[in-house]
């Protein structure tokens, strides 16, 4: 692809990029972690991106975190500080150091670099406190707060083992007195003038808050990366939040359970990956025909098959859109931040709900695992999701009456004396099987006739930027910070672009949108997928053809970088 | 007081003879003689013609997919643990397609009982062979007869020590609705193996074949007794034996969670400065 513009691929900006890499088990994610809180809790704002392999020891993981004043929204390429843990981290990334890049690194790797700084692991301290110094040394050169630190170290390690507390303190400051006789501090961050209190949240945390203030009750799952941690962070909460969390036996089962319980009024989530997914897929149709509420995320990573389990993909949507056999209406979020990932993961708890079926929610690897600076949500106000209907609609209770809004009043069973019946074959109004034709048509007439309403409610394609662009940049999911970024960039240099983010990708509604597409001069669909799923099916829905696409499939995040490299093409 | 007619009479799709008469009708006089409202228990089905029973029956009624009943059972009996909770479902549902589901059902100990319609073959597809099909059994799925050794339930159950494990037969309706009823009172999973015959697909084990062989167990036959139940569980051939093979009185899974010990999840509202002093936690 050209468009005669030479992108230079050095953005210049504002944000320092910190990578920490070694293999797993060194406690690079620890490091990660605590770095990450004292930065958020510092008043910074971070985007985080780990690129981990499907192994608990050994191999090569990396945890990066890009710090700005300004709100970070993407991952970036060029490293400022990298904190090599071993000798493949420096040898795969020193070629990525940014100009006034440095190596901060164990002098017993032996390695020799003018960028490094080789710091006496076990001259400072023992060994089971070398995570400790290098917080320690990297919080002196980036001029952190020591009295944050400690009280975040604290945090981290629990705060009643007194003398550990006290060691880490000492190490703290040992680390950091090291560093500051043998390295001037000229990594400094630029100082915050007030400090916030953001949450240090990634996607899947906030996918599990989100569905607590959403209503859930019940979730089941059979593990599966990058799904798992929503399910652990459910399980973390369970006793205070009166929740029920069971891994079940397989995904089929997982789903089952869900509707199950949903049936009898606990608001239910199933999370999975995949191919997982995969085998709920008839549970999905089931949840349709059954007009039973369920939530389901699907955090992808790519495919097909196993595929590379812990690394990110956009390449389920075309799955996710036509699961489950027969026809039946849906609404598929796919947020953009970790924000979003709270905010509709609540809605998709209200449509699935209100519209009685299933809903479904795609994240993926990337945002499940990227930590935020989130804005605190507003908890104690957002309103509460009623579960069922509180009366019977007629005298002779029926569950699958036929409404205008296809929408029948749905009691819980045991709740009343009233009788609830569900079928998975054709039913009657009653809920019993049955083999009339008319009343089949009726029932698809009916079940269809929610998706109006679930249309009426679509979260609608975020524009950003010039109204005529000479570029628009078309993204979903978790692009959405990368596309923007990008776009700035392109606008720095004089063009006029915007970007229109989809947040939800089913159902799309076309006169919300397909004026930007037709009046931008020339539009770029970007996506972490081969087929550009997302254009195919805009295509579809509205017969836009697009002509350029950036599309992402090596098993790495979208960002800025890449989407300027594949412009400049 | 509650009676057989509360769970009404419905006119069925079965075949004239079928065993599901039968068990149907020893189903509802357990409920009648439990005293169960109909609101207070939910059926819930698979795939079938055994399936189709909770249709036939005044319940809540949860039919849903081939083989997945004992799932949605359990998340069922989770979210409220006050229902009374039958699942009603046939050979090929619970022991081929929901196989898994079963061995979980079984290691859960769920409070649920487990009605499986056993009648050796597959009924709603007309004819093809069941996981309990005897071997050489011939159809026109297996023409040369079955090749595989057919599943004993029992014999499984008992190895895993499932909470409750009865055979029932269709042609022993007292016994049956008797079982029944155990089942339902028994605080766990409870199965209850009932042998039916096909009068349409299965010429061999037929009303006659089951009604030479079932044989009740002896009144001092002690059902707590494993190491004996395991024989009795592979005892099948000219005598079949009936009635409660084994028991046990393991806590029902549902009683492990500290959060049903106040009733059913349903209704309550989550506790939203609770679910504030958690987000606080990421600061």
């Amino acid at each position: 692809m050209t468009n005669g513009h030479d992108r230079s691929l050095q953005m210049k900006d504002a944000t320092f990029n910190i990578l920490i890499g070694g293999e797993a088990g060194q406690g690079l994610i620890t490091v990660g972690q605590i770095l990450s809180r004292i930065l958020v809790r510092s008043g910074y704002f971070i985007v985080v991106t780990q690129d981990y392999q499907s192994r608990i020891r050994g191999g090569h993981n990396t945890f990066a975190i890009r710090v700005g004043i300004d709100e970070v929204t993407a991952p970036k390429k060029s490293i400022d500080l990298l904190i090599a843990f071993d000798n493949n981290t420096v040898a795969l990334h020193q070629r990525d150091l940014s100009a006034n890049g440095l190596i901060v690194l164990d002098e017993a790797l032996h390695i020799e670099s003018d960028l490094a700084l080789k710091v006496p692991f076990k001259d400072l301290a023992q060994e089971r406190f070398s995570n400790i110094v290098s917080l320690g040394v990297v919080g002196f050169l980036l001029g952190l707060d020591e009295e944050l630190m400690v009280r975040t170290v604290d945090d981290f390690f629990g705060k009643k083992n007194v003398s550990l507390a006290a060691e880490n303190r000492h190490v703290l400051s040992v680390a950091a007195e090291w560093a500051s006789t043998h390295r001037t501090s000229s990594h400094n961050l630029a100082a915050i003038s007030n400090t916030p209190q953001r949450l240090m949240m990634n996607g899947n945390e906030a996918i599990a808050l989100g569905a607590v203030s959403g209503g859930l009750q019940f979730c089941s799952f059979y593990p599966m990366t990058p799904a798992t941690s929503i399910v652990l962070n459910l399980t973390a909460h369970a006793k205070k939040m009166g929740l029920i969390v069971e891994q079940a036996e397989d995904e089929i089962a997982a789903i089952n359970m869900a509707i199950g319980a949903s049936f009898t009024g606990a608001p239910s989530m199933v999370a999975t990956s995949g191919g997982g997914f995969a085998l709920m897929v008839e549970g999905v149709s089931l949840a349709a025909m059954t007009e039973t509420p369920v939530v389901v995320v699907v955090a992808q990573r790519p495919g097909p098959a196993t595929g590379l389990p812990t690394r990110t993909e956009q390449g389920d949507l075309e799955l996710v859109l036509h699961s489950g056999h027969g026809e039946f209406p849906r609404a598929i979020f796919a947020p953009g931040t970790v924000e979003e990932c709270f905010h509709l993961t609540r809605k998709a708890f209200e449509l699935a709900e209100r519209y009685q079926g299933p809903m479904f929610l795609l994240t993926d690897q990337f945002l499940a695992d990227s930590y935020r600076a989130a804005v605190p949500f507003d908890i104690e106000t957002l309103p509460s999701v009623s579960v069922g209907t509180e009366s019977a609609g007629s005298s002779q209770y029926t569950r699958y009456a036929i409404t205008e809004s296809g929408i029948s009043p749905r009691l819980l069973p045991g709740m009343t004396e009233n009788l609830v019946v569900a079928d998975s074959d054709e039913h009657t109004e009653a809920g019993h099987i049955t083999e009339n034709l008319f009343v089949r048509k009726q029932m698809v007439e009916k079940r269809l006739r929610k998706g109006k309403g679930i249309r009426a409610e679509v979260t609608p394609p975020y524009m950003v930027g010039e109204k005529k662009p000479d570029l628009l940049l078309i993204s979903w999911g978790s692009s959405k910070g990368a596309v923007n970024e990008a776009a700035s960039h392109i606008r720095s240099e004089g063009e006029k672009v915007a970007t229109l983010h989809f947040s939800q990708v089913w159902p799309l509604v076309p006169e919300q949108f397909i004026g930007y597409l037709e009046s931008a001069r020339k539009v770029v669909i970007v996506e972490g997928n081969a087929f550009g799923q997302m254009a195919r099916l805009i295509r579809r829905e509205t017969g836009f053809q697009f002509r350029n696409k950036v599309l992402r499939y090596d098993g790495l995040p979208i960002t800025p970088e890449f989407i300027l490299r594949e412009l400049s093409r | 007081m509650i009676t057989i007619s509360d769970y009404v009479d419905y006119e069925t799709a079965w075949c004239p003879g079928c065993g599901n008469f039968s068990i149907l009708k020893a189903v509802k006089q357990a409920l009648a003689a439990r005293q169960l409202k109909p609101h207070e228990v939910l059926f819930v089905s698979g795939i079938g013609q055994a399936a189709k029973a909770p249709h036939y029956l005044n319940a809540n009624v949860f039919n849903g997919l081939h083989g997945r009943s004992l799932p949605v059972a359990t998340g069922a009996k989770l979210a409220n643990p006050n229902l009374t909770v039958i699942v009603e479902s046939g050979d090929g549902c619970n022991y081929g397609e929901g196989g898994n589901h079963f061995l979980a059902a079984i290691r859960r100990n769920i409070n649920v009982t487990l009605l499986v319609h056993n009648n050796q073959v597959y009924g709603l597809t007309k004819g093809q062979a069941s996981p309990t099909s005897a071997e050489g059994f011939v159809t026109k799925a297996q023409p040369e007869g079955v090749l595989s050794a057919p599943f004993n339930p029992i014999a499984v159950a008992v190895a895993m020590r499932t909470g409750f494990v009865a055979r029932g037969f269709a042609g022993m309706l007292d016994h049956l609705s008797e079982l029944i009823q155990q089942g339902i009172n028994h605080r766990g999973l409870a199965l209850i193996d009932v042998l039916q015959p096909c009068v349409s697909f299965n010429k061999i084990n037929t009303f006659d074949w089951y009604k030479q062989r079932c044989n009740p167990l002896s009144p001092t036959y002690d059902p707590t007794d494993w190491e004996q139940a395991i024989k009795v569980a592979s005892e099948w051939g000219n005598k079949i034996p009936t009635g409660i093979i084994y028991r046990n009185d393991r806590i029902p899974f549902e009683e492990h969670f500290p959060v049903l010990r106040q009733g059913p999840l349903v209704g309550r509202n989550a506790d939203r400065a609770m679910l504030k002093k958690i987000m606080e936690g990421y600061k």
